[in-house]
């Protein structure tokens, strides 16, 4: 089944001093507190961050909701928000990727694809047996949603406590925190571009496209980093 | 459980576990010494920064009632903090948080 060892090392990822438990937790006591006022009961929030696991899927589910959208505008408005995730998978999953392992564990362990987890899987990726790899990626993505339910129940239990400035602090929190990590990830040119092309084309292309932005800045960007990383290569 | 809140929440995930279960399922036939996978890892960074930019030049929720200034000055101030701190990413984390309230209602 899985390898102890490996997923509760994984598991353990969480504590380190460059861990995103601060981040996601703040991030997800801000969905708790929105839920509340959605009015969700703490099972739906719960049943709500489990099953999504999103941020901005939540965010967009929620929007959605206040404007009383029907369901399949939901589900389109929520698949181009996190149509990012395909890309993020395809560049993981190749990572651990072993013969011995049954398929399920890859089916089942895609859903702890977000940035948090993806982040930490490939900055420690290395470090790890690629036959193992796959258990270490289940603790990191068991470890990322244990807190972030923990961030939903302490957000929906003490909603009336969160003041204006507080919700503003723990939204700057999580852009701040995957920026952070994002330029520590930048140690070869194609990640350097990717993220300099991708944050500079982002809000430019927002302003002629909203909804497909961020695709779009992810492929113009990516592309162009990528075809600047072979070159420089050749 | 409201039915309506149930449909939402499934309908959010299924939307949200397609991209990720197609992402799991197409990179069976991709080698991590390809090119399609080095375009891909690309492409996800792009993406990912593009998003992270969004959210604070344009951001949903809360966030709206911050003004672009106090945005961009917490930013700013947060990744002063990151370099000087040896890219350590809680200090900056929890550094932004206290410094946009502060801004937010001081300045």
């Amino acid at each position: 089944m899985i390898n102890k060892n490996f997923f509760f090392k994984g598991y353990r990822s969480i504590f380190t001093h460059d861990s995103p438990a601060i981040a996601l937790t703040c991030c997800f006591i801000a969905i708790g507190a929105l839920f509340k006022n959605l009015g969700f009961n703490i099972q739906e929030s719960i049943f709500s961050t489990v099953l999504t696991y999103a941020l901005p899927g939540s965010l967009v589910m929620a929007e959605s909701m206040l404007i009383g959208a029907s369901l399949l505008n939901i589900f389109l408005a929520v698949w181009i928000v996190n149509a990012r995730l395909y890309p993020m998978a395809v560049s993981l999953f190749p990572l651990m990727m072993h013969r011995s392992q049954p398929k399920w564990k890859y089916y089942f362990s895609c859903h702890f694809i977000a940035i948090s987890a993806w982040l930490i899987m490939k900055s420690n990726y290395k470090n790890i047996p690629k036959k193992h790899r796959i258990d270490y990626w289940i603790g990191i993505g068991s470890a990322t949603v244990s807190v972030s339910v923990i961030g939903t129940f302490l957000g929906f239990s003490f909603s009336e406590y969160l003041n204006k400035d507080m919700m503003l602090g723990l939204a700057i929190l999580n852009p701040v925190y995957f920026l952070c990590m994002m330029i520590g990830a930048s140690k070869t040119i194609p990640v350097t571009l990717s993220v300099l092309l991708g944050t500079i084309l982002g809000p430019i292309i927002y302003l002629l496209s909203p909804e497909w932005s961020i695709l779009i800045a992810g492929i113009i960007g990516g592309t162009l980093a990528y075809l600047v990383g072979e070159h420089s290569v050749s | 459980m409201s039915a309506n809140i149930v449909y939402a929440i499934l309908v959010t995930s299924l939307a949200t576990f397609l991209s990720r279960f197609l992402g799991a399922l197409t990179s069976e036939g991709i080698k991590e010494t390809s090119k399609l996978f080095k375009w891909f890892n690309c492409l996800a960074y792009a993406t990912l920064a593009a998003l992270i930019a969004r959210t604070i030049i344009f951001p949903a929720g809360v966030l709206v009632d911050a003004s672009y200034s106090s945005r961009f000055l917490v930013v700013l101030l947060s990744l002063v903090i990151f370099f000087i701190s040896k890219k350590n990413f809680v200090y900056p984390t929890i550094f932004s948080a206290i410094c946009m309230a502060i801004i937010n209602n001081y300045i």
